[in-house]
């Protein structure tokens, strides 16, 4: 299964660190290929968990081959969907292998299953991403998505990202939240540091 | 935040990001300016006359002058002791004395950030440590001796375990509380009384105790706290208690079992350590890291039970030194009371002195050190997390014990290479393994002569699990079933049950 993800309108509020709703879609490289050529500059993918989970990495390698070559020098993002993965084995070794097949960018979760981007499991994915750059010095990006919901969490996995890879990592380009219901909080934050007064959650839009 | 630079093309990156401080308030806290030996429930002037101060390590604040308790003040101390072991404790209903644990576990969670502010205060331990380490475990040892104290005759069937009379405790300042939580607690749970000496650097949660002791409504001498020097220690070594529980060096070890000889007294002694946390080649290499700073850098290394020799098998020594000098430059040493701090201040110029003694031997002898970049503040007494590489077994830091946050790494080709070099020690407190293997942990823990042995963890306690060494780390165990026997008396055994 693919998610593929169309950006022309939305590109701005995802420098926003805001996660917009996915759109599905099948067929794998030539899907990939065409929503390419409608101008998306980002793709989205998730691994073929059931591929995985049975041990089939060959499969789900060559999945991710194949849409990276489709979509050539256009972002690839792989959500691995850890919440369905179960150990934290295997979340290295997805990640290894979405990195290994191409993946500009490795991702925590669609944001369909409820809990996944937590601490631990971040810090594995960093870990993973570090010891590839030390190896090859190739810098793959990192996006936790789902149950980061307030501004504390998500300072939280800023300095797990800072301690784990620098600080060279703590750029959009790297580093991204997909986290809607993030958003709300930061900016009910920061009205709060400016007011000294906490408002009502009704006072900050929900799209 | 901070500021951004910009790189070539990319979006710009910050070019630094430095935490705020965050400091525990100091608040809580109440000090006195001079305190007296807790005697009978009451603080008393020494007889003595004698005082001393104590600081606060992180910065040479004096913080309030300590009795320093002379022979004739611990006599006083034991006597106290003795009658209220005959008037009513020692025939207190089991369940008696398990309330009165009970109560003062409650009251140690209830004031536990109050503990916790003072314990790194006057310990210099971090306040990350002492919150979420110390006070949690000090309360847990009271909570499960309290569970035996009316169960005595179910943990030793078929024996009849009496209480030995008054029980001389003497602690170091490593884990002041916490070790006073290990020594109190399974002693009154058996039925005795006590004279605790807490350590000389570090007395000011032992004095502190004793207003939960009040609050608890203990009877008035069950728990005795006398403070002072190794000269208090040794007159509480020589007075007239039935047994002495030793927590500290081997050398002050040695000489207590050396005084005790042919006295009939009881004693147990926890000594050093010099524990080798070995690594295999198919471990989780990062949680591994993790470990190892855990293991040597907890409590700035002032840990008898510390990981302190570091055995890596030789294929993965190259990535784990990388990475472990990668961790270290993220350990932030400074104020123990700053919420953010990973290491704090070292205990005493005294111990300061024997850490920078024995890191210049190894320089000497030559060990290469490393020592991240860090910015030490100017007063107190302060060392920065040190790893030393191309050690050998003969090396001085590999044999004796730094109790600081130097760390030995040497390496190491097969299991049985591993074990040979772990156990070539005088010491046996404790030892780590770290592999994904299950049938080698069991394989290494069978042949490691070492009284405790983590698996994939390193320093984790817990008070149902008894601690304790092999040969100079000492003998007799604390925690768990087997740390209320040092406190029970089973002698008239065979009697009783013929009897019976």
């Amino acid at each position: 299964m693919l998610v593929l993800r169309l950006l022309e309108d939305q590109i701005e509020r995802l420098r926003h660190a805001v996660a917009p709703s996915a759109q599905h879609a099948r067929g794998g490289g030539a899907e990939a290929r065409r929503v390419v050529e409608l101008g998306a500059d980002e793709v989205d993918m998730v691994v073929d968990r059931g591929a995985f989970l049975a041990g089939r990495y060959a499969k789900v390698y060559d999945e991710i081959v194949q849409v990276k070559e489709a979509v050539g020098e256009t972002h690839l993002k792989v959500i691995l969907e850890v919440g369905e993965l179960g150990t934290y084995d295997n979340v290295r070794r997805a990640s290894l292998l979405a990195i290994a097949a191409g993946a500009d960018f490795i991702k925590t979760s669609t944001g369909k299953l409820s809990s996944s981007a937590t601490l631990p499991v971040t810090l594995v994915m960093l870990e993973a991403i570090r010891d590839v750059f030390d190896e090859t010095g190739r810098r793959v990006g990192m996006k936790p998505a789902g149950g980061i919901r307030n501004a504390k969490q998500a300072v939280q996995t800023l300095v797990l990202v800072h301690e784990t890879l620098g600080l060279d990592w703590l750029t959009p380009d790297l580093f991204r939240f997909g986290a809607s219901s993030l958003l709300n909080d930061v900016l009910m934050q920061i009205r709060k540091q400016k007011t000294g007064r906490y408002q009502s959650p009704d006072y900050f839009t929900i799209d | 935040m901070a500021e951004l630079e910009q790189r070539g093309d990319r979006t710009p990156v910050p070019s630094k990001w430095d935490y705020a401080s965050a400091p525990e308030s100091r608040e809580i806290v109440t000090l006195a300016e001079r305190y007296g030996l807790f005697i009978g429930g009451e603080f008393v002037e020494p007889r003595s006359g004698d005082y001393y101060e104590t600081i606060a390590p992180a910065d040479e604040e004096p913080l309030a002058e300590i009795p320093q308790a002379g022979a004739e003040d611990v006599a006083l101390a034991v006597s106290t002791a003795r009658e209220a072991f005959e008037d009513g404790w020692s025939a207190a209903a089991p369940a008696v004395r398990a309330k009165y644990l009970f109560r003062i576990a409650r009251i140690l969670q209830e004031r536990s950030r109050e503990f916790a502010v003072l314990e790194s205060l006057n310990g210099g331990k971090p306040i990350r440590e002492s919150r979420d380490v110390d006070l949690p475990l000090a309360a847990a040892h009271f909570f499960y001796y309290a569970g035996w104290a009316d169960k005595l005759e179910y943990a030793f069937p078929h024996r009849r375990p009496k209480p030995l009379g008054v029980a001389g405790q003497i602690i170091p300042w490593n884990f002041p509380l916490l070790m006073l939580a290990w020594k109190i607690a399974p002693a009154l749970a058996a039925g005795n009384t006590v004279v605790l000496k807490p350590a000389e650097t570090t007395p000011l949660s032992a004095l502190l105790f004793c207003d939960v002791l009040r609050q608890a409504e203990l009877p008035p001498g069950v728990v005795n706290i006398v403070t002072g020097d190794g000269a208090t220690g040794a007159s509480l070594v020589k007075s007239d208690v039935d047994k002495i529980a030793f927590t500290g060096s081997t050398e002050v070890g040695k000489a207590i079992q050396r005084e005790l000889a042919g006295t009939g007294k009881k004693l147990t002694l926890e000594l050093g350590g010099k524990a080798a946390n070995i690594i295999f080649d198919d471990c989780a290499l990062d949680q591994a890291i993790e470990g190892i700073v855990n293991g040597i850098y907890f409590n700035q290394g002032h840990v008898c039970c510390a990981g302190s020799r570091l055995l890596v098998q030789e294929s993965i020594y190259e990535p784990l030194i990388e990475k472990l000098k990668r961790r270290l430059t993220t350990l932030r040493v400074g104020d123990p009371l700053d919420k953010n701090t990973d290491v704090g201040a070292i205990n005493s110029r005294q111990q300061l002195d024997k850490i920078e003694e024995l890191v210049a031997a190894g320089n000497e002898e030559g060990a290469e050190i490393y020592q991240p970049p860090c910015r030490l503040p100017e007063k107190g007494y302060w060392f920065v997390p040190t790893v030393f590489t191309n050690v050998a077994q003969s090396y001085r830091i590999a044999q004796e014990e730094i109790f600081g946050p130097v760390l030995s790494v040497l390496t190491f080709r097969t299991p049985d290479e591993a074990v040979e070099k772990a156990n070539n020690t005088p010491y046996g407190l404790s030892a780590g393994v770290w592999t994904e293997k299950g049938s080698r942990i069991l394989w290494m823990a069978q042949r490691l002569e070492a009284g405790v042995i983590w698996a994939n963890t390193y320093n984790r306690f817990d008070p149902a699990s008894p601690f304790g060494g092999y040969k100079e780390s000492g003998f007799g165990r604390e925690g768990g079933l087997h740390g209320l026997e040092p406190y029970l008396d089973f002698r008239e055994d065979s009697t009783e049950v013929t009897r019976g």
